[in-house]
C-alpha cells in the first residue's frame, strides 16, 4: 500500500523531525503530560495501596475501583477536562490520565501485598521488626514485581491515552494522526501510527526491563515476552488467576 | 434614575450579542436530550452494533486460536506475545493503520476493535481451557470420550466461567473503546462527545450526557452478560449455594 510507502517518505524527512510543533516537539510534551500523570498517580495511589495491602482492608474497593474505570471511556474523561476552566493547559490532559493511571496501580499493589506470605511477616514481626520495617524490608520487596506491574500498565495505559489528547487541544503525538486525516493524506496518518505504537511499546519494553533489575533475584519473574500472562478476572470472580490486572486498551 | 437603568440594560443586552462565551453552558441538560434525541438514536444504534459485531467475531476467532494455542505448547508463547503487543497499540494508532485500506467506514473501527476484543478473549479462553483439570479429561477419555465430545461436554462447561469473564471484559472494553471511532467519523456516542460537544463551541450537555451514556451501556452490557451467564451455568449457583 502506497499509504506505508508515504508514512517513510515522511519519517524520513528530518524537518518533519526537528521543526516547531514537530516529531520531537511532540514526543517530549506527549512524555510530558504522561510523565506528570504517572507521576502524579504514583503519589497519589501508592502509599494508601499499600496501607490497604498491609492491612488487608478495601479488596473489594481496589477491584471494583478497576472494573468500574474499565467503562469510562477514556476519550470522555479527556473531553470532559478540555472544557473546564484548566482548558487548553496541560492539566487537563494530565488530571484526566491521571485519574486512568490510579486503578491499576492501586489494585496490583494491592495484589502483590496481600499476596506475601503470611508466614514471612509472621516471622518478620517475631524478630522484632516495627510495622514500618515489615513493610518496608520484607512486604514490599516481595511484593516489587506485582507493584512494578501497576506501574508498567499504568505508565503504557497514559503514554496509549495521551495519543488521544491530540483530538481535543493537546499537542500529543496523536496531532500527527488528527491531521493527516483532516488532510486526507493516508501517509501522515499511518506515520503518525507508527510513531505513536512505537512510543508505546518502547514504553512497554522500557519499564519491564526495568522492574526486572530493580527486583530481588530471588523473586524474578521471566521478563513478559518470556512468560504466559494470565487473564484478567472480574469482581473478584477467580482471584488466583489475577496475579496480573490487565487494563482496557486505549 | 430611570434613563440610568435604561442605559445600562441597553449596554448590556448589546454585549450579550458580543461575548459568545457568556452563553448558557450548563453540565446537564434535559432538553437538550429531549431535543436531540433523533440525533442521538442512531448514534446509539451504531454503538451498539459496533460493540455486538466486534465481541462477536472476536470470539468465533478467539476459540480456535486458544485451542490451538493449547494444543501446542510451540503456539501458546506467539500467541501470547503477539497478543501484548496488539494490545499495547494505543487505539488512535490502530484505526489509523486501518484507515488507509477501509477508509472512514465502520469497517475500520470494527477491524480494529475485533483486534482488541480478539486479544482479551484468546487469553480468558486459555485461562478457562487450562483450567479443566487433567484428572477430569482422563476420567473422560478413560469412560470413551472422543474429542470432540469431550471438548462440548466436559471442557466447554468448566471452562464456560472463564469464558464469561473474558467475554464481560471484552464488552466493556469494546463499549468504551468504540467512541475513539470518532477519528473516522463512525464513533456512536463518541461523535455526540466530540462533534455535538466538544466541535460545537465546547458545549458540554452532550459531552456529559455521551459519557453517561456509555458508562451506563457498558454496565447494562456487562450486567445482562452475567446474567446470561447464570443462566447458562446453574451448577455454579448450586455450588455457592452449598
Amino acid at each position: 500500500m502506497s499509504a506505508f510507502g508515504d508514512a517513510v517518505v515522511y519519517l524520513n524527512d528530518p524537518y518533519n523531525w526537528t521543526r516547531p510543533n514537530g516529531i520531537l516537539d511532540l514526543a517530549v510534551q506527549h512524555l510530558t503530560i504522561a510523565g506528570l500523570a504517572v507521576g502524579i498517580a504514583l503519589v497519589l495511589a501508592l502509599p494508601p495501596a499499600v496501607w490497604l495491602g498491609h492491612t488487608g482492608r478495601g479488596g473489594g474497593m481496589t477491584v471494583a475501583i478497576s472494573n468500574v474505570s474499565r467503562a469510562v471511556p477514556t476519550l470522555a474523561v479527556l473531553t470532559i477536562f478540555a472544557v473546564t476552566p484548566l482548558a487548553f493547559t496541560i492539566w487537563a490532559p494530565v488530571i484526566a490520565l491521571t485519574l486512568f493511571a490510579i486503578p491499576p496501580i492501586l489494585a496490583n499493589t494491592y495484589v502483590g501485598l496481600r499476596e506475601v506470605d503470611r508466614d514471612v511477616v509472621e516471622a518478620a514481626r517475631g524478630m522484632g521488626l516495627s510495622t514500618r520495617h515489615v513493610i518496608g524490608r520484607v512486604e514490599l520487596p516481595l511484593a516489587l514485581p506485582l507493584v512494578m506491574t501497576g506501574i508498567r500498565t499504568a505508565a503504557v495505559q497514559v503514554v496509549a491515552t495521551a495519543t488521544l489528547a491530540a483530538l481535543l487541544a493537546g499537542g500529543t503525538l496523536g496531532a500527527i494522526i488528527r491531521s493527516g486525516f483532516g488532510t486526507q493524506n493516508y501517509g501522515v496518518v499511518v506515520a503518525g501510527a507508527i510513531l505513536v505504537a512505537a512510543l508505546a511499546l518502547l514504553t512497554e519494553l522500557v519499564l519491564a526491563v526495568v522492574s526486572w533489575a530493580l527486583t530481588p533475584r530471588g523473586s524474578r519473574r521471566a521478563l513478559p515476552w518470556a512468560r504466559r500472562r494470565p487473564a484478567v478476572a472480574a469482581e473478584g470472580e477467580q482471584v488466583e488467576t489475577q496475579r496480573e490486572l490487565i487494563d482496557s486498551p486505549f | 434614575m430611570r434613563p440610568v437603568l435604561i442605559a445600562t440594560a441597553g449596554s448590556v443586552s448589546a454585549l450579550d450579542m458580543l461575548t459568545v462565551e457568556e452563553a448558557p453552558n450548563p453540565w446537564f441538560d434535559v432538553s437538550w436530550v429531549v431535543h436531540n434525541w433523533s440525533t442521538i438514536m442512531p448514534l446509539l444504534g451504531q454503538h451498539i452494533r459496533l460493540t455486538v459485531i466486534s465481541v462477536f467475531v472476536g470470539a468465533l476467532i478467539a476459540l480456535p486460536l486458544a485451542l490451538l494455542a493449547r494444543h501446542s505448547r510451540f503456539l501458546t508463547g506467539p500467541v501470547l506475545a503477539v497478543s501484548t503487543i496488539v494490545y499495547t497499540i494505543p487505539s488512535l494508532a490502530m484505526f489509523a493503520f486501518i484507515a488507509p485500506y477501509t477508509g472512514l467506514s465502520e469497517l475500520t473501527v470494527e477491524i480494529g476493535l475485533v483486534l482488541y476484543s480478539l486479544v482479551i478473549l484468546v487469553r480468558n479462553f486459555l485461562v478457562g481451557l487450562q483450567s479443566v483439570p487433567a484428572d477430569v479429561r482422563e476420567a473422560a477419555r478413560g469412560m470413551g470420550y472422543g474429542s470432540g465430545r469431550l471438548f462440548v461436554q466436559v471442557e466447554l462447561p468448566l471452562a464456560l466461567p472463564s469464558f464469561l469473564t473474558g467475554l464481560r471484559i471484552a464488552t466493556v472494553s469494546t463499549v468504551a473503546l468504540v467512541t475513539v471511532g470518532v477519528i473516522v467519523g463512525q464513533g456512536g456516542l463518541g461523535q455526540i462527545i466530540i462533534v455535538n460537544g466538544f466541535g460545537a463551541n465546547y458545549y458540554r450537555p452532550p459531552i456529559v450526557f455521551g459519557t453517561l451514556a456509555c458508562v451506563l451501556l457498558a454496565l447494562a452490557a456487562d450486567q445482562s452478560l452475567a446474567l446470561a451467564g447464570r443462566a447458562f451455568t446453574p451448577w455454579t449457583r448450586a455450588r455457592a449455594a452449598a
